[in-house]
């Protein structure tokens, strides 16, 4: 039997087990809405901005280790996408997103809500495709598929024209898809691995930095295990918490710009570092040549070579899959006569055993004002630890990352590299949707929430219990933050002034909105709240307008140039 | 350091974009870039001339070898090689310059290839350096306009980039 390249596209979808499309509908995308709506295998769920719908998507594929899907009408639809493409493109999120596009004989002509798609998208999409043969739909959404989840994941997006989504042809759905310029490595050198292995076992001074691919590789358990065995120290990027739990005692907190003084300290001043599925980016060694004072030996497992070597140059390069590298690396230490002298590395842990006494986290604490870190101690305390915690840009982002403590992996979910506003509650949405009887808060902040403060209309259609701590500053934090350090207090633009009723808001979109002006106030507010089972609950916490994250590495500084609260 | 990159790409619409846009979004240098189709249909073979560090080069060669229309690649300038770069160059020829012009045309072993009263236009094969030092042999007036179609790459003997 024949069937339209739409009613192709939503069967590739169900053959790809896809629980949940993110979209809005729109002119180019008719005919898929069409072939959607007669069906029930694959749900659809219909946010209120295109932006919105990618990051759900987002969000969906990094609580699970699914790809997330989306789909938009071509022209503005798209345009509306670009924002979310790029937040997952930077984070290697997998993902596949369907476009509408004008017909083919269109294309060219400025047609009503034409966009060159594979244009525009292409500098943030791992792939993209126009599919301009109705028989190419089938093995170009399973080569989309392909490429999102495998190697180094990414978005793909996929263009199909308004006829070819209408034009019929047979439906057979490859098995798989093979393209011969794409062999992503998933073993390292097994030289390198022994070279890599003899390393951490002489080092005196040793530390494992971990990054967002521990959680993309689904290689948590594995990396605990090596971390235990060789008993060194472990700090991780604001992209990899969870993946190695931060309850643990071999945990010394995130690094970077806003990581404690001990796990900043101990990565400039370790003489063996083993860089695990991160890419030493500019918010986490800061300043390269810094860095670079401190002769150390670099071993960096990651499964993109053009991650190796790009910004700080390493010893011995691991290219293949996070989890299958770690493993070899175990295998390897099970195997060998030489054993972790935990003798040896006693002063290095004696020394991290310092910078840690120095309790960098600190703040003072308030009973007039509401500080910031405590609500988010709190939420911690109240969930005991086991939600998924979304967010969005800024202060509050540094706040959640540095106070609540991830014992798991996929359940810190964030816009580390394109560091997005307007990301927290829509990814929530598809935090949710993944897992229905969970706990998902969103920690926001009274600019980032009303990035995509629409998404609460989507959430009361779809009954998503999202719990929204917002940490109402009355100031864009971070910027007023650097205003106050870098600018010379001139706040420019940065005081959020005409803010909204929030209580009222969340109450006209049909929510339970509840305003915290009290510190004392905080534990029953966020008890009552989470007590809700199955409302949406908006918390506008009343925050102290003065206060910073620190520790404090400041743009363009090394990683021991860090500034702390108490040198205030 | 001048680099001489050799790049298999699938005969697809949209992949020179993809490795022109890489360079401009990644701030590399082109100095030349060409392409043509290959005696396989489903292939286009692009020589790519650049310069920077070797660090530079590396992630070049890396940042090209992610994008998936890239099917192999070569840095040329890694190993024995040859160059060649076509110029066509229209020159002013009156007077003297007339047999200026077709003497200096032949030490260099080019062909003129259309004449008129006023003009001569000149056809030019050898490396980018042979073509620079032809043009600097004559005075920048009696040059009226040049093309150039960029520095094509081969590896020699059984050096060579084939799927």
């Amino acid at each position: 039997m024949e069937l339209t390249g739409a009613e192709i596209a939503i069967r590739c979808l169900q053959e790809e087990e896809v629980e949940y499309v993110f979209g809005y509908p729109g002119g180019a995308v008719l005919y898929i809405y069409d072939a959607l709506f007669t069906q029930d295998k694959v749900k659809h769920i219909l946010v209120r901005h295109e932006q919105a719908a990618v990051h759900a998507a987002d969000g969906y594929a990094r609580s699970t280790d699914k790809v997330g899907v989306a789909l938009v009408t071509s022209g503005p639809g798209v345009t509306n996408a670009v924002t979310g493409i790029a937040t997952a493109y930077m984070d290697s999120i997998p993902m596949v997103i369907i476009s509408g596009q004008v017909p083919t004989h269109m294309i060219g002509e400025d047609a009503f809500q034409e966009v060159d798609t594979v244009g525009i998208t292409r500098p943030c999409v791992k792939h993209n495709f126009l599919v301009k043969d109705v028989n190419d739909i089938a093995v170009t959404i399973k080569k989309a598929f392909y490429l999102a989840k495998s190697g180094r994941p990414g978005p793909v997006l996929v263009d199909i024209p308004k006829d070819i989504s209408l034009q019929k042809t047979t439906f057979s759905y490859p098995e798989s898809v093979t393209i011969r310029s794409y062999n992503p490595a998933q073993k390292a050198e097994a030289g390198a691995v022994k070279q890599a292995v003899q390393l951490l076992l002489e080092a005196k001074r040793p530390m494992i930095y971990t990054g967002g691919g521990v959680i993309l590789s689904d290689a948590a358990a594995t990396l605990k295990e090596l971390v235990h065995l060789l008993g060194f120290p472990c700090t991780s990027t604001l992209m990899g918490l969870g993946g190695f739990p931060e309850t643990d005692k071999q945990f010394l907190g995130m690094l970077g710009m806003h990581g404690t003084l001990e796990a900043n300290m101990a990565t400039q001043h370790c003489d063996v570092l083993l860089a695990v599925g991160a890419r030493f980016d500019d918010r986490v060694i800061g300043n390269v040549s810094h860095f670079n004072e401190i002769p150390r030996k670099i071993i960096h497992i990651d499964i993109d070579p053009a991650s190796v070597s790009k910004r700080v140059q390493v010893d011995v390069a691991l290219v293949g899959d996070v989890s299958h590298v770690l493993k070899d690396m175990l295998a390897l230490l099970h195997s060998s006569r030489q054993k972790p002298d935990a003798a040896a590395i006693a002063p290095w842990w004696k020394q991290i055993g310092e910078w840690r006494a120095r309790n960098s986290l600190a703040y003072k604490g308030s009973i007039e004002v509401i500080k910031p870190q405590f609500v988010v101690q709190k939420l911690y305390e109240i969930t005991r630890g086991e939600a998924f915690v979304t967010s969005d840009v800024g202060q509050h982002q540094m706040w959640a990352a540095q106070y609540y403590k991830f014992d798991q992996p996929r359940r810190w979910i964030n816009s580390g590299g394109l560091g997005t506003m307007g990301f927290g509650l829509p990814a929530a949405m598809g935090v949710q949707l993944a897992h229905p009887g969970d706990t998902v808060a969103c920690v926001t902040g009274e600019g980032s929430i009303q990035m995509c403060i629409q998404e609460l209309s989507t959430c009361k259609q779809y009954h998503l219990p999202i719990k929204v701590i917002s940490l109402n500053n009355r100031y864009l934090g971070m910027v007023r933050q650097w205003q106050q350090f870098f600018h010379g207090n001139r706040y420019a633009e940065s005081y959020m002034d005409a803010l909204p009723d929030f209580v009222k808001l969340a109450e006209a979109y049909g929510h339970v909105g509840i305003k915290v002006e009290k510190p004392s106030e905080v534990e029953d507010a966020l008890k009552e709240a989470f007590a809700r089972k199955n409302d949406l609950v908006f918390m506008d916490f009343r925050t102290d307008p003065t206060e910073n994250v620190f520790p404090m590495v400041p743009g363009g500084k090394g990683l021991s140039d860090v500034r702390l609260a108490e040198d205030e | 350091m001048r680099h001489i990159i050799s790049i298999m790409l699938e005969n697809e619409a949209g992949a020179l974009s993809r490795v022109a846009g890489l360079f401009s979004a990644r701030g590399y240098n082109i100095e030349s870039l060409t392409v043509a189709p290959t005696e396989d249909a489903t292939m286009s073979r692009m020589t790519i001339v650049t310069s920077g560090s070797d660090a530079v080069i590396e992630q070049i060669s890396k940042q090209l070898n992610k994008l998936i229309e890239v099917v192999a690649m070569q840095d040329l300038s890694g190993g024995e090689h040859i160059e060649r770069e076509l110029m066509l160059v229209k020159m002013h020829a009156v007077g003297e310059a007339r047999e200026e012009i077709k003497r200096m045309a032949d030490i260099f072993n080019g062909r003129i290839i259309d004449v008129s009263d006023q003009t001569y236009t000149v056809e030019l094969t050898g490396t980018s350096v042979q073509l620079d030092s032809f043009l600097q042999a004559f005075d920048r007036h009696l040059i009226v306009e040049t093309v150039r179609t960029g520095a094509s790459g081969i590896g020699c003997g059984q050096r060579i980039l084939k799927l």
